[in-house]
Formats: structure tokens, C-alpha cells, sequence
């Protein structure tokens, strides 16, 4: 139905993302998950027990569709983020990365300078990097320079469920962006999300809004449905708002 | 990264291209009109022939959106011709090797005198331009022109033959500024008649510079079609996909677009496809349109009137009193030009219409910190 996106070779039929985190139960995470048809959820590792080859919330979605996207949330700067990223891809056995690295603990703001610095340093280590990032322009141009499969813009900051704020920056980013954008981070609602698809962005990543909502698996239906939407509307070329046209002397009388 | 402007121009068809402007219809146009953001569909049906009844309406945004992004000014730029030495042979120009006119290349002395010509005329931007002569007007005479007048001009720019990453790095060393290089025409068959001869009639390498020039770093680069070697729908089609493409690989380039119509010149060539006044105003209103920052450049090949009316509808740098001949302005003006240029008016007269007519012209929007 509608076409398919491809990060770095692989494809996704669904371009909602989602994450693991503030669920009540592991088992409402794994029905919510099942429900939004998401094919990549993210997981932070320091949430896993890399130890443990029974860790339960794991178990919950190992399913044939889904792909772990595991997160380096929690770590302050690029050296424990590589770290990080490399005891991720031996644990679980993915070179995927979703690099996060907020050193201030209350707003969890992605640091510009560290993000670049980790990204270079894991892309040559042969990761797939994935780096959560203000909604940045340039910013995103230097991900992509040194080999940023895509960027991950935030909408608003992290948790807020506030929508799309960074919509102007938004637009560029998705105008110059030879990589795909994911809006990441401040997306609340439904409509949200399918106003990030309208604007064109590739894919979402929805966490806080599904696993907060009253009830989770109608929410992963609402968000997987309005993802659709918005990328059919998209595709589709959205009607303009209509301007008057000022009347004024005419400009092309001289070709006459 | 390896892949160039070529592996996406290859996945383009001619024809196919045509048809699809061809195709547009007047609701086409009117949704482009309409949108903020467009791209490189709406900007064919700007070129296409169902755009002409909506060309007042074009003119109207793109003088808007112009003067949102420039506000009332104009970047004036003067070009200096330094050798009309060439081993090319290029069917439409001047200076192509059959030619049998008298060959010159520029001294040191020479090329000062020209100078202190142009600066008295208030020029600080100045366009470098050369034919392609490796022996005489290589990269080592470019770089020492370049390093005997950068004293003198804040911006520097030159069109010359294309060359490699390398050499461009080692120009913009020596502070070069910006490059302008046209495709003369994107349609590869119809390339190879007008250049059957020389360097210059590898397509390909030629298609590619503004890869070398992005890769390099350059300021600036500048591209165009030389219009009236082909169907002009289809080259500007090509020229504002590599314009896209190129903003999108080379994000820390400025750009600008010319629109080169062909000229009379001794041993001349009629137009193939004739483009009217009308449809270049199309055209730089199309420009405009799909992108609101790009630069348009306006030479004085084109005639009084045009030019007096173009510079509201979306230029944004113009020359004056051009000299199309090496020594043109001081030194021999009496030579042959590469081609007749149409408005002769003065520079200072040029300054006079701009600002009688609300715009501002601007000498000098530069300094190199390097």
C-alpha cells in the first residue's frame, strides 16, 4: 500500500518505530508492539541484562518481524556511547544502533558535539548508527558526512508528548537530507505523528505516548493507522492553502 | 563517496524528460503556483508550455520571493577576458580553434591595465575568463592571474575549461572564489556536434566538474545550458536537477544559475530551438520558483529592455559593459569578440537604471578570510 523505506538496505513495510520503555507490564509492551506492527522497537541497554540470555522483557518481543534497535540511553559522551554500542552488538548481536548521549539527566537534550564525534568513531567501527539529535540542519548534513545511515531529529523535547515544535527545522532537514529522517522524541498524539509524515519525514519513533496512554494497544492501532495516513497523504501531494494573488501593475507588459 | 551528478543524469531519458514537461497542464501549473515548498515536478510545469497564460502571475512570485531573500539590491560582476587561445572546437563560439582570428593572451602589464580599468569603473567582483589552452592559459597562468590581481578584488571567480579536484584546491588556495562552468547543453548526442573536437568534447568529464568543484570545496559554482542548442524546456529541466542535486551533496556551496542565450559571433550558428524573450522570463521565474535562494545571473547578452525589466523578476547579479575580447576594454578593444553583446550601456549608466528603478547596486559582498 504504501511504498517501503529502506536504512541501509534493509526494508521496513511499517515506518513507525517504537520503544520499550515505561510500559506497565511486559506483557502490555509485547501486545502493544504487536499492535503498531513496528518492525524496529528500540531497547536502552542499560535496561537489559546482557547476562541473562532469559531477560524477560527481551523474551516479550522476540518476534520473527521485530527488530531490536538497541539504544545507548544513559550514556554522557562518546567514549561510554562507543562503548556502549559495542557491548550492544556483542550481547545482542545487532550492529544497529540508535545513539543516544544526553549528559544532563532531567531534559535528556542530545549533545551536537559528542553525537558527531561517536557517530564517525562507530561508523568505521562497522555500525549501522541511528543518532538522536536536536533538529539541527547542519548538524544532520555532518551525521550524513561521516556516514550516518540517518538522523533522528527530535520534535519537541523528550517526554513532553508536546508535538511537533521543530517544525521549521524540520523542513529543512527533510529538504536536504540525502539520508532518511526520522522525527524522534515529543510526539504525543496520533495527529502528531501523521503531521510529521505530512511533512515528509521517512519514519516516527513513538515510545512515551503508546506506553503511557490509559490504554496502550488501541494507542499502537491509532499511531500505526495515522503513520499511514500521513505517509499516503504525503505521497499523495497535499491540497495548498490558498493565497490571494496581490493585484498589482503588470510585470511582463514589456514582452509584449 | 564515488558516485557523481552522471549516475543520477543516466537514469534520466531525453525524450522522456521532454514529453513529461510537455505533458503539464494548466492545473499542474496552478497547484505549483500555489505551494511553498515545490520541487523538480512543479518546476516542470513552470517550464512547460501550459505556464505561458500564468507567466504574469510567475513574475509576480518571484519578484515577491525574491525581494524577501535579496531585498532590493544587485551584485554587479564584471567579466575579464585573458586569452582567446583555444584548441577546442565549439560550433557556436568565437574563439573555437577553426577560427582563423588573431590569438592573444594577456601579459602581466596587460591584465593591470584592464584592471585599473575595471576598478575605476567601481568593480570588485570580477569573473576571470579564458578558452581552453593548456601550453599558454593552464592552471599555472590562471593561478598567477589570480594571485596578480587578488590585491585588487574581493571576490574572484572564473570560467575557464574544466578541471581536476586538485588544481581547483590549489586555485582556491590562491583564492578563488567561485567557478562557473555550463554544460552548454545536457542533451548528450546534440553535445557531441557542437564539440567534435578537443578536450571539451568529453560530456562526461564536463558533466561531472561541479562534483571536482563540490569535492574541492569551492565558494561558489555556477551552472547553466547555453540555450539554442536544444529544446530550452529540456535543458533547464536538467540543469535545475543537477542544481538540486549538487545543494544536496555539497551543502556548504553557494550556487547560481545563468541563462545564456546564443549570440552572433563570427563564424556563426542559428539557434537549433529558438527560445523568445517570453519563455527565458519563464525560465528565470521557474528558477526562482522551485528554489528561493539560488543566485540568477544576467549578462549583457541580452538587450536594454530586457535587462531593465529581468532585474525585478528574480536576478540577482548583473554585469555591465562587458568585453568579450581579451584587451577589450583598454588594451586592444578593436580585437574579436568570442560574441556581440546586446546592452552596451555604460557601467556607470547600468548603476543609474537601478537606482532609478529601486534597486541598489552592490560592488563588493565579500572578503576572504584565508
Amino acid at each position: 500500500m504504501n511504498d517501503i523505506l529502506n536504512i541501509a538496505g534493509k526494508k521496513f513495510n511499517s515506518r513507525l518505530f517504537t520503544g520499550t520503555g515505561k510500559f506497565s507490564s511486559n506483557k502490555l509492551m509485547s501486545e502493544a508492539i504487536l499492535a503498531s506492527e513496528s518492525e524496529l522497537v528500540t531497547v536502552a541497554l542499560k535496561r537489559v541484562d546482557v547476562e541473562n540470555e532469559q531477560d524477560k522483557m527481551l523474551q516479550s518481543i522476540t518476534k520473527p518481524h521485530v527488530n531490536l534497535l538497541p539504544n545507548t540511553s544513559g550514556v554522557r559522551n562518546a567514549k561510554e556511547a562507543v562503548f556502549a554500542a559495542q557491548l550492544a552488538r556483542e550481547a545482542l548481536g545487532t550492529n544497529w544502533i540508535k545513539l543516544e548521549i544526553h549528559p544532563d539527566p532531567k531534559y535528556l537534550l542530545p549533545d551536537p558535539i559528542e553525537t558527531l564525534k561517536a557517530t564517525e568513531e562507530l561508523v568505521k567501527l562497522g555500525f549501522i548508527v541511528m543518532p538522536y539529535i536536536h533538529a539541527d540542519p547542519v548538524l544532520c548534513k555532518r551525521l550524513e558526512d561521516v556516514g550516518a545511515q540517518c538522523v533522528m531529529p527530535l520534535g519537541a523535547p523528550i517526554g513532553t508528548n508536546k508535538g511537533i515544535k521543530t517544525v521549521d527545522f524540520l523542513e529543512i532537514i527533510i529538504e536536504q537530507s540525502n539520508v532518511p529522517v526520522i522525527v524522534d522524541a515529543g510526539i504525543g498524539s496520533p495527529s502528531h505523528a501523521a503531521y510529521a509524515m505530512e511533512l515528509g519525514a521517512d519514519a516516527v519513533l513513538v515510545n512515551t505516548a503508546i506506553a503511557v496512554s490509559q490504554n496502550p494497544v488501541q494507542m499502537a492501532i491509532a499511531f500505526k493507522m495515522a503513520v499511514e495516513a500521513g505517509r499516503m497523504a504525503y505521497n499523495a501531494k497535499l491540497a495548498s492553502i490558498k493565497k490571494h494573488a496581490e493585484a498589482s501593475s503588470p510585470l511582463t507588459s514589456f514582452l509584449n | 563517496m564515488n558516485k557523481t551528478f552522471q549516475n543520477l543524469f543516466d537514469t534520466y531519458n531525453w525524450d522522456d524528460t521532454l514529453a513529461s514537461i510537455n505533458a503539464k497542464t494548466a492545473q499542474d501549473v496552478e497547484y505549483a503556483l500555489s505551494k511553498t515548498k515545490r520541487d523538480l515536478e512543479d518546476f516542470k510545469a513552470f517550464i512547460s508550455p501550459a505556464a505561458a497564460p500564468y507567466l504574469e502571475q510567475m513574475a509576480h512570485l518571484s519578484k515577491m520571493t525574491t525581494k524577501k531573500r535579496f531585498g532590493n539590491t544587485i551584485q554587479m560582476y564584471v567579466p575579464m577576458y585573458l586569452s582567446n587561445e583555444c584548441q577546442n572546437i565549439c560550433t557556436y563560439c568565437g574563439f573555437s580553434m577553426t577560427n582563423k582570428i588573431p590569438r592573444r593572451t594577456l601579459t602581466d602589464d596587460e591584465i593591470l591595465k584592464e584592471v585599473a580599468f575595471l576598478k575605476a569603473k567601481g568593480y570588485d567582483h570580477i569573473l576571470l575568463v579564458t578558452g581552453e589552452a593548456n601550453k599558454t592559459v593552464g592552471v599555472p597562468y590562471i593561478k598567477h592571474a589570480i594571485e596578480l590581481i587578488r590585491d585588487q578584488f574581493a571576490n574572484i571567480s572564473m570560467e575557464v575549461q574544466p578541471l581536476d579536484q586538485h588544481e581547483y584546491e590549489e586555485l582556491i588556495e590562491a583564492n578563488l572564489y567561485a567557478v562557473l562552468v555550463y554544460q552548454e547543453t545536457y542533451h548528450r548526442d546534440e553535445y557531441k556536434k557542437h564539440h567534435p573536437k578537443g578536450k571539451k568534447s568529453n560530456f562526461d568529464y564536463r558533466l561531472d566538474t561541479a562534483d571536482r568543484l563540490g569535492k574541492a570545496g569551492v565558494h561558489k559554482i555556477g551552472i547553466g545550458a547555453l540555450f539554442g542548442l536544444e529544446d530550452w524546456r529540456a535543458d533547464s529541466f536538467f540543469t535545475a536537477l543537477h542544481l538540486k542535486y549538487l545543494q544536496k551533496t555539497y551543502w556548504k556551496t553557494k550556487y547560481s544559475i545563468s541563462f545564456p542565450r546564443l549570440r552572433p559571433h563570427s563564424g556563426g550558428l542559428e539557434p537549433k530551438v529558438e527560445m523568445t524573450d517570453k519563455n527565458l522570463v519563464q525560465t528565470i521565474c521557474a528558477f526562482r520558483l522551485l528554489d528561493e535562494d539560488v543566485e540568477l545571473s544576467m549578462s549583457t547578452r541580452e538587450s536594454e529592455v530586457f535587462r531593465n525589466n529581468i532585474v525585478h523578476l528574480g536576478i540577482t547579479s548583473l554585469s555591465a559593459e562587458s568585453k568579450t575580447n581579451p584587451g577589450g576594454y583598454v588594451v586592444e578593444p578593436q580585437s574579436l569578440e568570442q560574441f556581440e553583446i546586446s546592452d552596451e550601456r555604460s557601467t556607470e549608466l547600468i548603476a543609474e537604471m537601478l537606482k532609478q528603478s529601486g534597486l541598489e547596486p552592490v560592488w563588493k559582498d565579500w572578503e576572504a578570510f584565508n
